[in-house]
């Protein structure tokens, strides 16, 4: 589990990049749902704590694809694969991101550290 | 509806012919390409694609599993169209008969008179445009661009961080000026100019002069109107593109620059519309026609162009959004969004220009009518959502 922030520190509405590799970014929704997606957009090196919270959606600063922070589903191009999800837990007031183990959907020319 | 074919096998097209299905339509969908590819994304033409930093398959626009039920007839034009009959015919010798047409045939790069057939002269609107530049891009030691809006900047950027000596020429006072104003036009020339190209404003070419090689001519250079002569391994033109409206000429669809729409993308014959940079929509906020040549506004109109269709025209189509551009040149994020011709001030409020990262906005009165960021992908994004969520002012 990493740990990202205390709840109190990210308001409904907005967003928080992790410096993981790749990054990570956590959503608090509108409705107070916590999510956490890669923060990397499948298309390009974009990233989407950047982008446009709107319900359970965020949509990417530079090309205006969707993604769905539930299940990381894409609406339209220009990206055209799912951002892999987190899971995001609370405890004692402090939010922690359960990182996935499935690889991630980078877009391409971006890497991982360390890997190729 | 039994049959809708769909001419132009690209963006606007694909994204419609999607649209279609998502909007219950169950008949038969054909999709008439020239081009030989399937759909692809042009951006990256003058970009990544162009720098050799992706390849063909990052720049198919559809899904791996995807099955919108199309039928594909890739490589084949369409050379004329009935109205009456609704008949279209095809560059194999084939024809058609349809009951929905939706236009989608795009633009194609203006060409300089008198370089046609001289090697070393390129323009970049293709697939096939992009692999022969980028062949020439990889020998050749010095590029002059002719032409300094979107396509010919991000050429010049890409040449010059492939390590080529870079000229662009372009005859208005800056690049991109048409677009976001003479002030910003020239806080994002002197970024160009830092990053090592020459620009030469205001400078209108005469000719490109070319020597014999192996039998053909190749070109060698660029004349400008004051006799100066720019030696050039590569000449791209980069003068803007034309609607691919001929095949129309005659059938009763009617043109004027691109196809004429309402404003939810039907022609003056109903059952076919027209969508993507080959279609100017009616914009009641500009009371005129417009052409709209960016890809957001292909992405944008496909599901109202679909709906228009389907409904007969009764669907009322939700008001345009401002036109939102997007161009990377170096390593600058370049974004703008709404006109900035209607704007009396403009005024950088994030950021030096200076140091390639700031945003600017455009104010008519205390109004924002438009905003640029460089570099400012968050902030231009909240500026954006604002543009495009404020009433549509009548002009
Ligand atoms: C190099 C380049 C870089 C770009 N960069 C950007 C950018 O950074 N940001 C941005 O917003 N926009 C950019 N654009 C613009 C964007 O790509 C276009 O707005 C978009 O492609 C429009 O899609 P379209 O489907 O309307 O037309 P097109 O993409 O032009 O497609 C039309 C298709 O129809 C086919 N066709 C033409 N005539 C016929 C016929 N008679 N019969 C059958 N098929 C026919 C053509 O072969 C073509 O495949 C760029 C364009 C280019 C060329
Ligand atoms: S970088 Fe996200 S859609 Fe292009």
């Amino acid at each position: 589990m990493i740990p990202a922030c205390p709840l109190a520190s990210l308001p409904r509405g907005e967003a928080l990049r992790l410096d993981v590799d790749p990054p990570i970014a956590v959503f608090h929704t509108d409705d107070g749902d916590l999510f956490a997606i890669d923060d990397t957009c499948t298309h390009q090196d974009a990233s989407l704590a950047d982008g446009w919270l709107e319900g359970c959606e965020v949509e990417c600063p530079l090309h205006a694809s969707r993604f769905d922070l539930r299940t990381g589903m894409v609406d339209a191009p220009p990206a055209k694969r799912p951002v892999r999800t987190h899971q995001v837990v609370v405890e004692d007031d402090v939010i922690y991101v359960v990182p996935s183990d499935a690889p991630p959907n980078l877009p391409p020319g971006v890497t991982v550290k360390g890997q190729a | 509806m039994n049959t809708v074919c769909v001419v132009g096998a690209s963006l606007a097209g694909l994204l419609t012919a999607r649209a279609l299905r998502d909007q219950g339509y169950e008949g038969r969908l054909v999709v008439i390409g020239e081009e030989r590819h399937r759909p692809y994304d042009r951006p990256p033409l003058s970009k990544d694609f162009l720098k050799g930093v992706i390849g063909e398959a990052d720049l198919a626009l559809e899904d791996d599993g995807e099955d919108p039920r199309i039928e594909w007839r890739l490589g084949v034009a369409a050379t004329g169209l009935d109205a009456v009959s609704r008949r279209i015919t095809l560059s194999d010798g084939t024809s058609l008969v349809v009951d929905g047409i939706v236009i989608a045939t795009g633009a194609a790069a203006r060409t300089l008179p008198r370089t046609e057939g001289l090697r070393g002269v390129h323009t970049l609107r293709t697939l096939d445009d992009a692999h022969a530049l980028r062949a020439e891009l990889e020998s050749a030691g010095r590029l002059v661009v002719i032409g300094g809006g979107f396509i010919g900047a991000e050429v010049a950027a890409t040449a010059r961080e492939l390590g080529l000596g870079v000229t662009l020429v372009e005859s208005g006072p800056a690049p991109l000026a048409g677009v976001v104003g003479l002030t910003m036009a020239q806080a994002i020339a002197a970024l160009h100019e830092q990053r090592g190209v020459r620009l030469i404003a205001g400078a209108r070419v005469t000719e490109v002069t070319a020597t014999e090689r192996a039998g053909s001519l190749r070109a060698d250079g660029v004349r400008l109107e004051d006799g100066t002569h720019l030696p050039a391994d590569v000449v791209v033109v980069g003068i803007g593109a034309v609607p691919n409206t001929a095949w129309l000429r005659g059938s009763g669809v009617e043109l004027g620059d691109g196809v004429l729409c309402d404003e939810g993308g039907g022609t003056s014959v109903p059952g076919i519309v027209a969508v993507g940079d080959c279609a100017a929509w009616w914009d009641p906020a500009q009371g005129r026609h417009h052409r709209i040549e960016h890809w957001t506004g292909a992405r944008q109109r496909a599901a109202v162009a679909a709906a228009t269709l389907l409904s007969g025209g009764t669907a009322r189509p939700a008001p345009p959004r401002p036109a939102y551009i997007w161009s990377d040149q170096f390593d600058m994020k370049i974004q703008f969004i709404g006109r900035a011709d209607e704007a009396d001030t403009v005024t950088v409020e994030e950021g030096d220009p200076a140091d390639g990262r700031f945003l600017a906005v455009y104010r008519q009165a205390d109004r924002p009518v438009a905003v640029l960021g460089v570099n400012q992908v968050r902030l231009f994004t909240r500026w954006r959502r604002q543009l495009e969520t404020m009433p549509v002012q009548a002009g």
